[in-house]
């Protein structure tokens, strides 16, 4: 007998061991995650807008409230209003220039255009992001918008989309061949440089009947690619919103997570 | 003495065969997707034979698929108990650990 097929037996033996010789059935499973708030008391949702920033390649308020609107249709009971998309950043600039009065809202569509370049407001990071989040706690600015739509929830909040580089040593595998013609792969650390993406969005959940929060949620996800891969950053975007989804419509919805799990005899 | 030591196997035996019925019922009615009725099957047979782990492991699963996390974690920590070696118990253990604890951190958020 071979030390090969001794071992051969004896991780038969093991197997039979470990599974106590008796029938075993791969099951697949969906695991319910129960959503963090109680949406009952409403039965229509208004993704508003959202304070964007990072980058001007992606119109991060733009682009979230499309994503968003789409995966509520699709993955939730609410029925999804659909409005014109709120310029919230130059907004709230004007609600901290005025202080503490509330930014005029107008019915859907009049002066709910995203403003002209030259009045849009620049977001870099999350320093400039702050001053303007004053807004998110102004009841009133959001009750006026929940009695302009009949009391929705409304889903608004900040997204920063800011690209990134780094350099470093990073783990990659390497072929060999030797004399023999025979194949092995090693790992070795190489330096690169990589650029990518950092998306840093915060949903924030109101009552449009009092204009007061209900839930607020920050992620944060990122992607880097090797310098010389030429990534759009809309593409990244999406990669990266992809991440995060399931974590928003949990929020508001019961998310399944797929699996599998042994059953046995 | 003896016919008492005698009769103690016996009626291990016949809960062990017993409850055995009832998981492998609860098995074919899994796969057909009918859960809550594997569940009441392996409820029954962690009744009849409280020391049966492949009973807790499975109605840990059930529990698991309903969302009752506590209930499905302490069945799994049963199951282990009783059979701490099970590497398929452990498996499926750690995999409903690694749902729970992720969906636990975004709560706690």
């Amino acid at each position: 007998m071979t030390a090969r097929s001794v071992a051969t037996i004896g991780s038969l033996v093991l197997l039979c061991g470990s599974v106590a010789c008796t029938n075993f059935y791969e099951i697949p499973i969906e695991t319910p995650i129960q959503p963090k708030m109680d949406v009952s008391a409403f039965s229509r949702v208004l993704v508003a807008g959202f304070i964007g920033g990072g980058t001007d390649d992606v119109d991060a308020n733009l682009e979230t409230v499309r994503l968003l609107r789409s995966q509520l249709r699709t993955k939730s009971t609410l029925r999804v209003i659909d409005a014109e998309v709120l310029p919230l950043a130059e907004m709230a600039r004007d609600q901290a220039k005025n202080g503490v009065e509330s930014p005029s809202v107008s019915p859907a569509g009049d002066d709910q255009a995203p403003a002209s370049p030259d009045q849009s407001v620049q977001i870099k990071n999350e320093k400039d992001l702050e001053k303007y989040q004053g807004i998110f706690a102004d009841a009133a600015f959001w009750k006026k918008i929940g009695e302009e739509y009949q009391n929705p929830l409304i889903v608004t909040g900040t997204v920063l989309f800011t690209p990134i580089q780094t350099s470093g040593f990073v783990p990659r595998q390497v072929e060999a061949y030797d004399a023999m013609g025979r194949r092995s792969v090693t790992q070795v650390r190489v330096f690169m440089e990589r650029k990518g993406f950092n998306l840093q969005p915060q949903f924030i959940f109101i009552d449009g009947r009092t204009g007061s929060q209900l839930y607020a949620e920050k992620l944060q996800e990122q992607r880097l690619y090797p310098a010389q891969q030429n990534t759009p950053a809309l593409s990244s975007y999406f990669e990266l919103m992809d991440q995060l989804i399931p974590s928003f419509l949990n929020a508001l919805s019961t998310q399944k997570i797929r699996g599998t799990r042994v059953l046995l005899k | 003495m003896g016919a008492l030591t005698a009769v103690a196997p016996a009626a291990y035996a016949d809960a062990r065969s017993s409850a055995k019925s009832q998981v492998e019922f609860g098995i074919k009615v899994a796969q057909n997707g009918l859960w809550k009725e594997a569940a009441y099957r392996w409820e029954k047979a962690v009744q009849i034979d409280p020391t049966y782990s492949a009973a807790w492991n499975n109605l840990a699963i059930a529990y698991e698929h309903e969302g009752k996390f506590e209930e499905a974690r302490k069945a799994y920590e049963k199951a282990l108990e009783l059979d701490p070696k099970s590497l398929l118990i452990r498996q499926n253990y750690d995999l409903f650990k690694e749902i729970n604890d992720r969906t636990k951190r975004r709560n706690d958020r």
